[in-house]
């Protein structure tokens, strides 16, 4: 914007009281601009109360408690695809976890400048892949070249690689905002460099490494795409084998309940409304989780910057 | 170090998504040759009618189409909205408020889809959509559905999803504007609306130019929303905005079920995975190149912006 300049108020000489036509003119256009920013808020907000009202009153006439007891094959349960989201939060939360938490603190700590640019920009890419490309080398790599069949497995690798990125990220920013007078001093008391991150770096850093892995999981929670080829779904309540057992999820019931018409005793959009309301109760509780952490982190920070 | 490895994992992952499309997507470079963008029919069930045919030309054109129609009501919107919190709003609600901008960043694109044909379309298309349709104006006549599904719905449903990325991104911007330079505005008579336009925008500009490109990569690669609200049309360009259309995401979801027993069908569907990947992810490169270079202030957040 080459706005820059300012037209100057008329008659707006020091001590001399103001023009009114410019005066008024700036006024009005100032009002204009936050009138306009705030409608502007207005259309961030609404959106997010509007879905969060439809999908609850949509989802009304399926609450139940048969919802956690039942399992899909019926239109008023949901058993397993509740417990195949949460098998597979707990796998992300397993591979995603480790890699990425691992990477960070790699690249906070320990990684050659040129090098640790590299990994960091490759990663942050990775981020920006479209999931239904990681779905597809899903299927045909983890799926169909290496045999494994759909599953956990080949699911959880799948959402890993999608929220792998946002781990590292977190992890590294969260090393690198422990006070270096910490690193001085360790250094300073001839600790080893290995010692020095395990014992005395990474404690403080760790209420912002959890805010990360509970960015990871809430990603991983709402993700479909990646999913619907290498987990498929079923109508069974999972269990952990790993290979050639197909799992059901919960933002798979939603994605196959909006396009079947309702017929007599099976209301599959109320259902698929519930399943996506399961869903949002995960995330909100994941959001909150993650505020009541970010905060703490920001509280020890703050008191070891002295 | 074990650490170490953990740390090129990202990369490795990413040049294994490349690799893969590439090797799948090889056999349809070699047999479609460049009738492949120069298509107007995508169709792979050879089935019962007529022989498959792969040219992405209309796939190319909703993808982008849809995506540019995001990006510019988002970009506007979210900038201001992001400009409202931060300069307005006293510090103490910033933190609640701000759960909204949380919460849209992590609605699942699956439940933006029920809303979208649940409640979002149908009021567009009953009290929009069928008002302006009746006056007859050349891309805003035909192609309106009862439950408002086509190219504009779907555009303003990807703006929601990626308003929170560009918001988010800004409001951190905003608030690493320095004190003294608002102040320096200030003491020079201008009025809050005049001091953001002066100092504010002109310090931020660069970084919201390269959140926007982050933007425009997650509504390039949006999949599940749009498959469910584009009233996947395929073949043939629509004639109005409000007729329905298809992207390349959305037509390797819906068909690959389908292709999984049609190599050629598999093939082609690598191809446009490949091609989107590649678009993708340059304009993410674009957009963290631009951070990197001009940014300066607070980096790009990784894909979401969560």
């Amino acid at each position: 914007m080459s706005t820059a300049v300012v037209e100057p108020e008329v008659g707006g000489l020091p001590g001399e009281p103001r023009a009114n036509s410019g005066g008024a003119a700036r006024k009005n256009r100032d009002r204009l601009t936050w009138g306009l920013c705030g409608l502007a808020f207005l259309l961030i907000v609404s959106p997010a109360i509007s879905i969060l009202i439809s999908v609850f009153h949509q989802a009304a006439p399926d609450f139940s408690l048969s919802m956690f007891t039942k399992t899909t094959a019926d239109t008023s349960g949901l058993s397993n695809a509740i417990l195949g989201t949460l098998l597979l939060l707990l796998g992300v939360l397993i591979v995603a976890g480790t890699i990425g938490v691992a990477a960070g603190i790699w690249l906070a700590e320990f990684a050659p400048p040129r090098l640790g640019g590299v990994l960091r920009f490759l990663s942050e890419v990775l981020s920006g892949s479209p999931s239904i490309v990681i779905g597809y080398v899903g299927y045909v790599a983890l799926v169909t070249s290496f045999h494994w069949g759909y599953g956990l497995l080949p699911a959880v690798l799948a959402l890993s690689t999608l929220v792998l990125p946002y781990v590292v990220k977190t992890t590294e920013v969260a090393m690198r905002q422990v006070p270096s007078a910490l690193r001085e001093a360790s250094e300073a008391l001839g600790l080893f460099r290995a010692t020095a991150v395990a014992r005395i770096i990474l404690p403080p850093a760790i209420p912002g490494i959890v805010s990360g892995l509970i960015i990871a999981l809430a990603i991983s929670t709402g993700e479909t795409a990646p999913l619907l080829f290498t987990a498929n779904f079923s109508n069974n309540n999972p269990t952990f084998h790993l290979f050639h057992h197909s799992l059901g999820y919960l933002t798979a019931v939603t994605f196959n309940d909006i396009s079947q018409p309702n017929t007599p005793g099976h209301n599959y959009a109320a259902q698929g409304a519930a399943a996506a309301a399961v869903t949002l109760v995960i995330l909100i509780v994941l959001i909150a989780l993650g505020r009541v952490v970010s905060a703490r982190s920001r509280r020890a920070t703050a008191r070891m910057s002295l | 170090m074990g650490l170490a490895v953990a740390a090129f994992i990202p990369g490795v992952a990413l040049a294994c998504l490349a690799a893969e499309m590439i090797w799948q997507a090889y056999p349809s470079i070699r047999d479609n040759g460049t009738s492949f963008f120069t298509g107007h029919v995508f169709a792979i069930s050879s089935g019962y009618s007529g022989t498959a045919s792969f040219g992405i030309l209309p796939l190319l054109w909703g993808t982008l189409i849809s995506s540019l129609i995001a990006l510019a009501i988002a970009l506007p919107v979210a900038v201001g909205g992001a400009i409202l919190l931060v300069e307005r709003i006293p510090k103490r609600l910033q933190g609640p408020l701000s759960v909204f901008l949380e919460l849209l960043a992590g609605i699942p694109s699956v439940v933006f889809g029920l809303w979208g044909v649940f409640t979002f379309g149908p009021l567009l298309s009953r009290d929009i959509y069928k008002p302006i349709s009746k006056l007859g104006l050349p891309w805003l006549s035909s192609g309106v559905t009862p439950n408002g599904s086509g190219m504009l719905t779907a555009s303003l449903v990807l703006c929601v999803m990626i308003i929170p990325i560009i918001a988010s991104t800004t409001r951190e911007l905003l608030r690493s504007v320095p004190q003294t330079s608002k102040e320096g505005a200030v003491a020079l008579g201008l009025n809050g609306s005049e001091a953001v336009r002066v100092v504010t925008l002109p310090f931020v500009r660069t970084g919201v130019i390269a959140a926007a490109f982050l933007g425009w990569g997650r509504a390039l690669g949006e999949t599940i929303a749009v498959l469910l609200i584009s009233n996947n049309n395929a073949n043939g360009y629509p004639h109005s905005i409000f007729a329905g259309f298809t992207t390349m995401a959305a037509t390797i979801a819906q068909d690959l079920d389908t292709a999984l027993t049609v190599p050629a069908a598999l093939h082609a569907l690598a191809e446009v995975g490949l091609v989107l990947l590649a678009v993708t992810l340059i304009t993410n490169f674009i957009g963290r190149l631009i951070a990197q270079r001009f940014g300066g202030g607070a980096g790009l957040p990784v894909g979401r912006g969560v």
